[in-house]
């Protein structure tokens, strides 16, 4: 009996081990978000767009370097920037030197610091931060470092293209900002009422709060007080399980103005609204889908509606992240030192395959690139959530904010 | 005045959902002693298995078969996983509800997966009841109203004027003795489990629509019943009412209005520090109501725990 559990548990780590040398020859990405939970939605499908773009952009046309393929490692957060540190920790210790991090500027904030120390620390064994979702200004100014890159516009860009639209309606004359009560919900306010303020003082923002984050059962209170301020507009950087809680709130409740957002789209949000949101929600967002941009992207789109049929491509950014990776790591020559990956990156252009060009702005890692403002509605090409509906590009910023300010000073290696 | 008419039938939407949770679970801990982490679970099924229905037969029938469903499912849980583990003590209880808790989720998100399902409020209610100064208050909500109120109303006359009710106050206080008055008390107790899970569950049916059906529904919702029944009283349905209410209006009124801490501090006398954003009490100042409308209950329950422990409508000492 002994010797036959020995004799297994041998076997167990030849095996295990031979595995391993066999999957020597992989780019190991850490995907580090939120797969149970309030979230686990977003997180979900983020991870399917992860591994189709792995499979679809960089394996199927053989790799990087000499073959070497990418591989999506996922690693759940539960949104709490506490708990990815601890995942980070995993990810390092099992010899992975990218890690993809996007749902939550608080979760980014405690990640982006972590990389830095650890790099300063283990310069043998650094890894560097693909953020693609994770879209606080901070990130890319104050708290920015040489190991993070952004591949989402970040708030300040957003509301920039946003805001313009708002000025650009002449209904328009009050305001009201809402949004989830931490730092990306807070620099979504301060940037809506610092460029209001610049670009139409006379719009006047009747209300201006925050609420917590994935706690609020019911959002009636709130869109009460959005009613009763007669608003003409709302601002709410909101996604997931908050966003449908308040947009579908807010209509209930008898608002029939433009509500603005920034992820009010795909992950169940676009079923959920269905008809009530035509006319009504408006998308500041990258990435077009409708109308369809050229026709490679059709033909992504619909390979991963034939693999994922329940799935959403609902961030167009992520295949920029794995190609611009995958150019980046063969332009360094390695994939082990991620310092000349970091070098190949920065500064990188790239055609998108969403259209458009994408210029990953050196001083400050902060991918420029076209931003749209999109319209809910069910004259699309590609829906959201198999319902129907979807959103339609209706107007576009070409290379949003290319010589927008910064305070970054980063430190290179 | 128009908004606090508003706020006040808010209120009672959440404060009457709140109920139907947390009727069944008082029922069950009060007969039991044991916390049923998996009632909020209960409720979420519900939702999940109207939402399915819905897609058949129509929004009607979900309301009519998913409770019957959860409460089949909720008795099975007492009948083959409770009662086994209860020989073992309460701390194992715990464990296995919690256990299922875990494993309900887990299963919502293995069958519908993990986003939001687009369960609807049924079109013939997809109007606006009335408006006051603005505000519209959807008919779906006066129909929250009517099916809390009714079976709150059932209940209080099943278990205070009938026969059946009088063994099961009795089953509750007295376990033994009506036992050896003949009454099989295990079916009492898997009634029970069952009825309470199957409240649980017409709660889910109609919450689904409007706070959305997505695997965090439960959790969402799970702890803030626990409050409920703590401040209400322990096996008191009358309790949970008051609770429920309670805790519906306070959430409602403090985010619907943007009382400022930094008023209620000057009110009281204290002077601002500053410069504001270099002192150790920036946090404390710049807190506002809908801030905290959250936390409020559970501030009231410490407060009901330290005054009286066994709650407003309690009847013994906890």
């Amino acid at each position: 009996m002994r010797t036959t559990t020995m004799l297994g548990l041998t076997t167990a780590l030849t095996l295990a081990a031979s595995a391993f040398a066999a999957g020597a020859d992989t780019v190991k990405i850490a995907f580090i978000d939120p797969l149970s939970g309030p979230f686990a939605g977003t997180g979900t499908n983020g991870l399917h767009q992860y591994e189709f773009a792995a499979e679809e952009l960089v394996n199927k046309k053989g790799g990087v370097l000499d073959g070497d393929m990418f591989e999506i490692v996922a690693f759940d957060n539960k949104i709490s920037p506490k708990e990815s540190l601890i995942q980070l920790q995993v990810a390092i210790d099992q010899g992975i030197r990218y890690i993809a991090q996007g749902n939550s500027s608080g979760v980014a904030n405690a990640l982006t610091e972590a990389i830095n120390k650890h790099n300063r620390r283990n310069p043998d064994d650094r890894v560097l931060f693909l953020n693609y979702s994770a879209v606080d200004p901070a990130l890319t100014n104050d708290k920015c470092n040489f190991w993070h890159f952004r591949f989402d516009a970040n708030a300040d860009i957003k509301m920039d293209a946003l805001t313009d639209s708002i000025v650009s309606n002449d209904e328009i004359e009050k305001v009201y900002i809402i949004g989830q009560d931490y730092s990306f919900g807070k620099a979504v306010a301060a940037a809506a009422v610092r460029y209001l303020g610049e670009k139409a003082p006379e719009i006047e923002i009747v209300g201006n709060e925050l609420h917590p984050i994935g706690k609020v059962k019911d959002f009636t209170p709130y869109s009460r007080k959005i009613v009763a301020s007669e608003a003409d507009a709302v601002i709410t950087g909101n996604w997931g399980a908050d966003m449908v809680g308040l947009g579908k709130s807010v209509l209930e409740n008898g608002f029939t103005g433009p509500i603005y957002t920034y992820y009010a789209a795909a992950d169940g949000i676009t079923a959920a609204f269905g008809d009530a949101g035509v006319g009504s929600l408006r998308l500041v967002a990258e990435g077009q889908l409708n109308p369809p941009p050229n026709d490679r992207a059709s033909e992504y789109i619909k390979a991963f509606k034939a693999k994922y049929p329940d799935g959403n491509l609902s961030q167009a950014r992520i295949t920029n992240v794995i190609e611009m990776l995958a150019k980046a790591i063969n332009e360094a020559g390695t994939a082990d030192d991620v310092v000349p990956v970091a070098y190949a990156l920065a500064g990188m252009e790239h055609e998108s395959l969403w259209g458009g060009n994408l210029m990953m702005r050196e001083s400050d890692h902060q991918l420029i690139q076209n931003v749209h403002i999109m319209e809910h509605t069910n004259d699309v090409v590609f829906d959201h959530d198999n319902s129907g509906f979807g959103v339609k590009v209706v107007k576009t910023v070409e290379m949003a904010a290319a010589d927008s300010p910064t305070t970054c000073e980063m430190r290179r290696p | 005045m128009d908004l606090i008419l508003v706020n006040l039938i808010d209120g009672l939407v959440t404060g009457l959902l709140l109920f139907m949770l947390s009727a069944g679970l008082t029922l069950i801990f009060s007969m039991m002693g044991v916390l049923n982490f998996a009632h909020a679970s209960f409720y979420m099924l519900g939702a999940y298995f109207a939402f399915q229905i819905s897609l058949y037969l129509g929004f009607w029938m979900g309301l009519l078969i998913a409770p019957l469903v959860v409460g089949v499912l909720g008795a099975g849980v007492e009948r083959y996983g409770l009662r086994r583990v209860h020989q073992y003590g309460h701390v194992p209880e715990l464990i296995f509800t919690f256990g299922l808790a875990l494993l309900i989720e887990e299963l919502v998100q293995f069958i519908w997966g993990k986003n939001q399902m687009p369960y609807a409020t049924p079109e013939i209610l997809q109007f606006t009841a009335f408006s006051i100064a603005g505000n519209s208050i959807p008919a779906y909500k006066i129909f929250m109203i009517f099916i809390s109120v009714a079976i709150f109303i059932g209940l209080l006359y099943v278990l205070t004027r009938t026969r059946v009710g009088m063994i099961i106050q009795a089953a509750l206080t007295y376990p033994k003795t009506v036992e050896a008055l003949g009454h099989n008390v295990p079916l009492i107790f898997m009634g029970v489990f069952g009825v309470g899970t199957a409240l649980a569950g017409v709660a889910g049916v109609i919450a689904g629509p409007v706070l959305g059906t997505f695997p965090g529904m439960a959790f969402v919702l799970g702890s803030i019943v626990f409050v409920t029944i703590v401040i209400g009283g322990l096996g008191s349905l009358w309790g949970a009412l008051v609770a429920s209410l309670l805790i519906g209006w306070i959430t409602t009124f403090s985010k619907a209005y943007n009382l400022r801490m930094e008023d209620l501090l000057t009110w009281l006398g204290f002077t601002k520090p500053q410069p504001i954003w270099d002192s150790a009490w920036r946090d404390l100042w710049s807190i506002t109501s809908p801030q905290i409308a959250d936390i409020l209950p559970y501030i009231l329950m410490v407060l009901i725990l330290i005054f009286r422990p066994y709650g407003l409508f309690g009847k013994r000492d906890a």
